[in-house]
């Protein structure tokens, strides 16, 4: 990612690990559905529909990872609320989903959805209003988080609120948010959120074919994300936001307006989120307040930190290896899940400050070799996403 | 007025003289009048068993309101019945002796509606108007408030004769008030009786008052109770506002406990501490295991449990808090966010670790006497005694923790090392007890909170999850790093939430202040006391 090129996807030609990464996506998108079409169920290679639908479920949080990753590890904005953008996205299209259940809803009502009915509603709110074209659930799915991110990010950025400040604002937000969601006069269907849903442009909803297509929607979604994300960190606007990373305010000395480098990554990053969480809703079936929950989003940040920082590939693998340690502990040793996951967060902040992926040698050889370049460049080696910031005790 | 003298005369007897004839009669009589289907019938007997000022009286009402009248279907003979098992205990009412049992198809309840059900509370409590208990006076007065039977008003008269509490006589005031506002056939006397009950700011006599207000036949009675309820609905009003501003003193109260320890892990050392709530968590396990401990082994020292619980708590959380800061945050110094992971990770574990030990589910912890009960001030206005502990210990914590940080030698070192660490390490300052001592402190103090919060909220390992947000609110609100800030902070958070809820409900509330104070930091990015100077610019 030396020497910007005009030749398309030039931005991943240098990038060996997204290379790896793409080639492993690609391989368990065609592997996944020929071994649960093709392969007899006796087999042991068989892969079960639940199975799918877990997977598509891991790619979907990888792709959130990914989000989280593109503004912490590029841009040093560590969000703790990013969990509200995944689940903006996916109350959008679980209302879309729930427009589609039409007249088959316990109360059969042809508008409106059961929880309304049963909370005696007449008609239906005004925000519902388009949600039952899919196209406009999809707009929105980018447009609800993008717009909120816009919002925070254009309030957050411009009073320079940074650092730890913003962390404990964003995750404000997302316990605002909660408890929005939580009352059931939002219309939102309050506790128990969106259910039940039936079918999801036309196809049923559970069926298996189904939930091949939702899987390879999903590793695409992840694809797209890895590939706009690379796109961004390889552009000079890219360079701009490992500048501001760094170094903020000798990168606004510069006379670059930090602002609007970081709201235009918050929002892309926010979008991805919403993404995630509309394919993640058809392929659980519910969403729910408890998303907005803070604890989830906090989560989400160690995915990234234990996969590595910087990297989105990193992000990825961190995503999916907690999950599915999260699925077999819950099920096999539930007591213990909290102790791994919370030893997990101290481990790695302490013994291993660039996750896995920036560990392993074969993934940092590259970077050596870059590094005395970046030297050169920047006043900061840029495998460092975090140096130790100047705090006061270290001022003479 | 004859008829007046007549009826206390006849009470008199009542009391005095159980066994006068006629009084016995009657109320034997009437007792088997209660059989009868009609209400009107049962309303009348009721009324001449009240009347007949019967020893046994009482006992026999309290039974008929409580649904333990029966008749016995064989001779129709009225019983009182107290279920026992499968069977009833069955007591003659008239000569107070057991009289064996009965299984409940042998028996036919005695049935009343609310009507009757209002007539017997008066009743009821013209009965006990005279007790010697006290506080079955005052039970008695309001139930006769209530009632507003004008045949109270002999027994009203004369117990308040006899009334020497004042806050009984005042109670009896009112309920003879508002008999006579109600009751009385001279509308000079009603306004007398309607400007007596303008002095009562309690939302029953304005219920009361604008009955009268609109219901009332004489004109001038309408326009007396109009302005006696003009009158009583300001002080209500005002009432209202101090109640609200306790609410929210004590609202927050609790998040100066909670945020205190914060402040001084974050505010002073700049350590993100998300294990914050789990310390506090902590203290409030510590009072379940102290009380518990007390309980087993010395009952008589319960009420002291909490003075014991607040030591405990601190030496529990302060020693846990050193633990973490030496085997964790003291690798992390300068790097918060990474701080605020791994601590995150210690609070899952801690969470996890109380749910090994103690169970998922809440733990009871008690409340001393001392603390349980409630003063009530006019109008409604009541203050129970566990907020009014908590609001005081509260302020002595952030006094305490002033105090510590001013005037103490390990203030000073502490505030040279937040200062200038190296300059401080060169003056002979050991930097690294310091910091473990800091985080300490705010450990332990966390742990304090946690004793008092232990009275109010659920003892469960998610109580910590509760308020970090809310802590970090408070501090970041009232500025990092300044004391003061945190103390008006939390109190202005928990008073603004207090007077938003009557208007848009809890939790639209909440989600107001919190919007609030994230426009808020977009405004003062360093809260609403920033410290000024070189120290805040890392």
């Amino acid at each position: 990612m030396t020497q910007p090129s005009n030749a398309p996807f030039s931005f991943l030609y240098q990038d060996r690990g997204g290379q790896i990464f793409l080639s492993l996506l690609l391989a368990v998108t065609l592997l996944v559905p020929i071994l649960n079409v093709a392969v007899s169920p006796e087999s042991a290679l068989h892969v079960p529909s639940y199975m799918v639908s877990l997977l598509g479920k891991y790619l979907c949080f990888a792709l959130l990872a990914l989000s989280v990753d593109l503004i912490w590890g590029f841009a040093g904005i560590l969000s703790l609320g990013h969990g509200a953008f995944f689940a903006l996205g996916g109350y959008a299209m679980g209302m879309h989903l729930m427009r589609q259940i039409g007249d088959r809803g316990v109360y059969g009502d042809p508008v409106l959805p059961d929880f309304m009915v049963f909370l005696n509603w007449q008609e239906l709110p005004w925000y519902w209003y388009g949600f039952d074209s899919f196209a406009f659930a999809a707009v929105m799915v980018l447009l609800v988080p993008g717009a909120l991110a816009f919002l925070f990010g254009w309030f957050a950025f411009r009073s320079r609120v940074t650092g730890v400040y913003l962390s404990i604002i964003t995750q404000a937000m997302t316990y605002a948010l909660m408890l929005a969601f939580f009352r059931n006069d939002m219309g939102f269907g309050g506790n128990n959120g969106l259910t039940d849903f039936k079918d999801i442009l036309g196809y049923d909803i559970q069926g298996d074919g189904t939930r091949l297509a939702l899987f390879v929607a999903s590793a695409l979604a992840l694809a797209l994300g890895y590939g706009v994300g690379r796109f961004i960190a390889a552009s000079r606007l890219g360079r701009v936001l490992v500048g501001v990373r760094d170094a903020e305010s000798r990168t606004r000395f510069l006379g670059y307006r930090v602002e609007y480098y970081k709201l235009f990554v918050f929002c892309v990053s926010a979008m991805l989120a919403g993404i995630a969480g509309a394919l993640y809703v058809p392929q659980v079936g519910i969403i729910n307040p408890s998303e907005f929950a803070p604890a989830n989003s906090i989560e989400i940040v160690i995915w990234v930190a234990v996969g590595g920082r910087g990297t989105l590939y990193g992000a990825v693998l961190g995503a999916i290896l907690i999950n599915y340690g999260k699925t077999y502990f819950t099920g096999a040793l539930p007591e213990a899940w909290l102790y791994v996951l919370g030893s997990l967060f101290i481990l790695v902040t302490l013994f291993l400050p660039k996750g896995l992926v920036g560990s392993l040698p074969a993934f940092s050889l590259p970077r050596k070799q870059e590094s005395p370049q970046a030297h050169a460049g920047e006043d900061k080696p840029s495998d460092t996403p975090h140096p130790p910031s100047p705090t006061s005790e270290a001022r003479p | 007025m004859v008829f007046r003298m007549l009826s206390v005369l006849l009470l008199m007897g009542g009391f005095l003289i159980p066994t006068v004839a006629f009084a016995a009669g009657s109320f034997e009589d009437a007792l088997a009048n209660l059989n009868s289907r009609k209400f009107k019938d049962k309303q009348q007997a009721i009324t001449r068993i009240a009347e007949s000022g019967d020893a046994r009286a009482l006992v026999t009402l309290e039974a008929l309101l409580a649904g333990q009248l029966f008749t016995r279907k064989s001779d129709k003979k009225v019983l009182i019945g107290e279920k026992s098992h499968e069977v009833y205990r069955l007591t003659d009412p008239l000569t107070g002796q057991e009289t064996g049992q009965a299984p409940s198809k042998e028996l036919k309840k005695i049935r009343i509606n609310n009507k009757l059900r209002g007539l017997l509370r008066g009743a009821i409590g013209g009965l006990t108007l005279l007790s010697p208990d006290p506080d079955k006076r005052l039970a008695a007065a309001d139930a006769v408030f209530k009632a507003r039977s004008a045949d109270m008003v002999p027994v009203l008269e004369k117990a308040l004769q006899r009334e020497e509490e004042s806050q009984i006589q005042e109670r009896l005031a009112r309920a003879l008030a508002a008999i006579q506002a109600s009751h009385n056939q001279d509308p000079a006397q009603k306004v007398i009786a309607i400007d007596q009950l303008s002095h009562y700011s309690e939302p029953d006599v304005r219920a009361l008052l604008g009955n009268i207000a609109q219901n009332d036949e004489s004109e001038i009675v309408r326009d007396a109770a109009q302005k006696a309820l003009e009158r009583v609905e300001q002080d209500l009003a005002r009432w209202a506002l101090l109640g609200n501003l306790f609410q929210g003193i004590s609202l927050g109260s609790v998040l100066l406990l909670a945020a205190v320890g914060l402040a001084i892990t974050f505010g002073v050392m700049g350590v993100i501490n998300m294990a914050h709530g789990e310390l506090v968590m902590l203290g409030a396990y510590t009072t379940f295991v102290v009380q518990d401990v007390i309980r087993s082994a010395a009952p008589e020292l319960f009420e002291y449990s909490l003075f014991i619980a607040i030591p405990a708590a601190f030496i529990v959380a302060g020693s846990v808090g050193m633990l973490i800061e030496r085997s964790v945050i003291r690798y992390l110094y300068g790097r918060p966010l990474e701080t605020l992971l791994a601590t995150w990770g210690l609070s899952l574990i801690l969470q996890q670790f109380m749910r090994t030990l103690f169970g998922p589910t809440n733990q009871e912890v008690g409340t001393p006497d001392w603390m349980s009960g409630f003063v009530e001030i006019t109008g409604g206005l009541v203050l129970t005694y566990n907020r009014i502990a908590i609001i005081v210990f509260s302020l002595f914590v952030v006094l305490l923790l002033a105090l510590i940080l001013r005037k103490t030698a390990f203030g000073l070192q502490m505030r040279a090392v937040t200062q200038n660490r190296p300059m401080a390490a060169s003056m002979g300052i050991r930097t690294g007890v310091v910091d473990m001592m800091t985080f300490g402190l705010g450990a332990g103090i966390a742990g304090m909170a946690g004793v008092a919060l232990s009275q109010i909220d659920n003892v469960s390992p998610n109580l910590g999850q509760t308020y970090i947000i809310d802590s970090f609110m408070v501090v970041v609100f009232g500025g990092v790093g300044n004391l003061w800030g945190t103390l008006v902070g939390a109190f202005s958070i928990g008073i603004v939430n207090k007077f938003l809820e009557p208007v848009s409900g809890a939790v639209l509330g909440k989600i107001i202040v919190l919007v609030a104070i994230i426009l808020f930091i977009q405004k003062r990015p360093r809260g609403l006391f920033a410290l000024k100077g070189r120290a805040v610019e890392s």
